[in-house]
């Protein structure tokens, strides 16, 4: 299986997520970059952590407008797997592939620790590979994820299943202690924790790599069925 | 040349952990009448005269400038010198 991971000026887990993919789940990975990216070859599309264009605006506002961006809303209309981790969640919100906004932390601290998450849904492309209701261990690092949305939107959100993942001790305010959402069928996921940081025993926990395990089955499975 | 002045301001009902902060900062500088302090920004924009300027700039604001989900903007538009 192919991914492609969009780097934007600003990018910083960029290659955390290419190791996650290479090194970790075994698949291949190339790191592209924004302007001259051709994300029609790829299987999969990773948009990394960072602060791309340092966070001017709002996080992600600036690369939400960059050229790439048509790219990825063909993907995921395609119904490709598309994974933002913290400032690629912040694009897929202000792309507005994903419902809701982030607002800075409610305590104003840029927090960088591990964090135990609910998995609320594990009947997705995503996380197949956990149970429902099962907790891990995923570390965060973000100043701005405190995810915020109107009742409407969360009615929805939980109407459709489409909570991912729940922080246990909520550490930035977000709405419902929201940690991860996916679009309403189901190929987009944005989640603030940073699953390609936790693939290796050597750093604590191995409980990121199985997000990645999910989308490789999803994808083997689609393609066994097909063929 | 027109200069647009656009204000953007937080929805009311969003949450303003700025403002509280600077709030709590204004107390205890003794301000103790200050009820409630909301952070937005402002920003300058030229542009050169065209026609539509208004919808123009309610498209920018729509589409970059502010986030419809948790931000207003209203703006005015002066003749520049």
């Amino acid at each position: 299986m192919k991914f492609a991971v969009v780097v934007f000026p600003g990018s910083n887990c960029d290659r955390d997520m290419f190791y996650a993919i290479t090194e970790g789940l075994g698949e291949q990975a190339d790191l592209v970059w924004y302007q001259e990216a051709d994300l029609s070859e790829y299987d999969a599309i990773l948009l990394p952590g960072g602060f791309s264009y340092g966070d001017y605006l709002r996080s992600g506002a600036i690369a939400s407008t960059s050229g790439v961006i048509d790219q990825i809303r063909e993907a995921a209309e395609a119904g490709k797997p598309i994974l933002g981790v913290c400032n690629g969640f912040q694009v897929l919100l202000e792309m507005g592939l994903l419902p809701g906004a982030m607002l800075p932390n409610k305590h104003l601290k840029f927090m960088c620790h591990y964090e135990t998450l609910t998995v609320e849904n594990s009947d997705t492309m995503f996380t197949n590979h956990y149970s429902d209701q099962e907790e891990i261990d995923i570390p965060i690092a973000h100043g701005d994820g405190n995810y915020y949305c109107d009742e409407a939107t969360f009615k929805k959100l939980k109407a459709n299943n489409q909570i991912t993942f729940t922080y246990k001790n909520n550490p930035n305010g977000s709405v419902a202690d929201i940690a991860g959402i996916t679009n309403e069928q189901g190929n987009v996921l944005g989640m603030m924790p940073h699953p390609e940081r936790a693939v290796d025993s050597l750093v604590g926990t191995k409980d990121g790599l199985r997000l990645f395990q999910s989308i490789l089955t999803h994808w083997r499975d689609k393609h066994a069925i097909k063929a | 040349m027109r200069k647009v002045k656009i204000y953007i301001t937080l929805k009311e009902g969003v949450l303003d952990p700025q403002g509280k902060a600077v709030q709590n900062s204004l107390h205890s500088l003794e301000y103790n009448n200050v009820a409630d302090v909301r952070i937005g920004k402002y920003m300058e924009v030229m542009l050169e005269d065209s026609d539509n300027i208004e919808q123009q700039v309610d498209k920018m604001c729509d589409q970059l400038l502010a986030n419809p989900v948790i931000e207003d903007y209203s703006y005015t538009i002066e003749e520049a010198v």
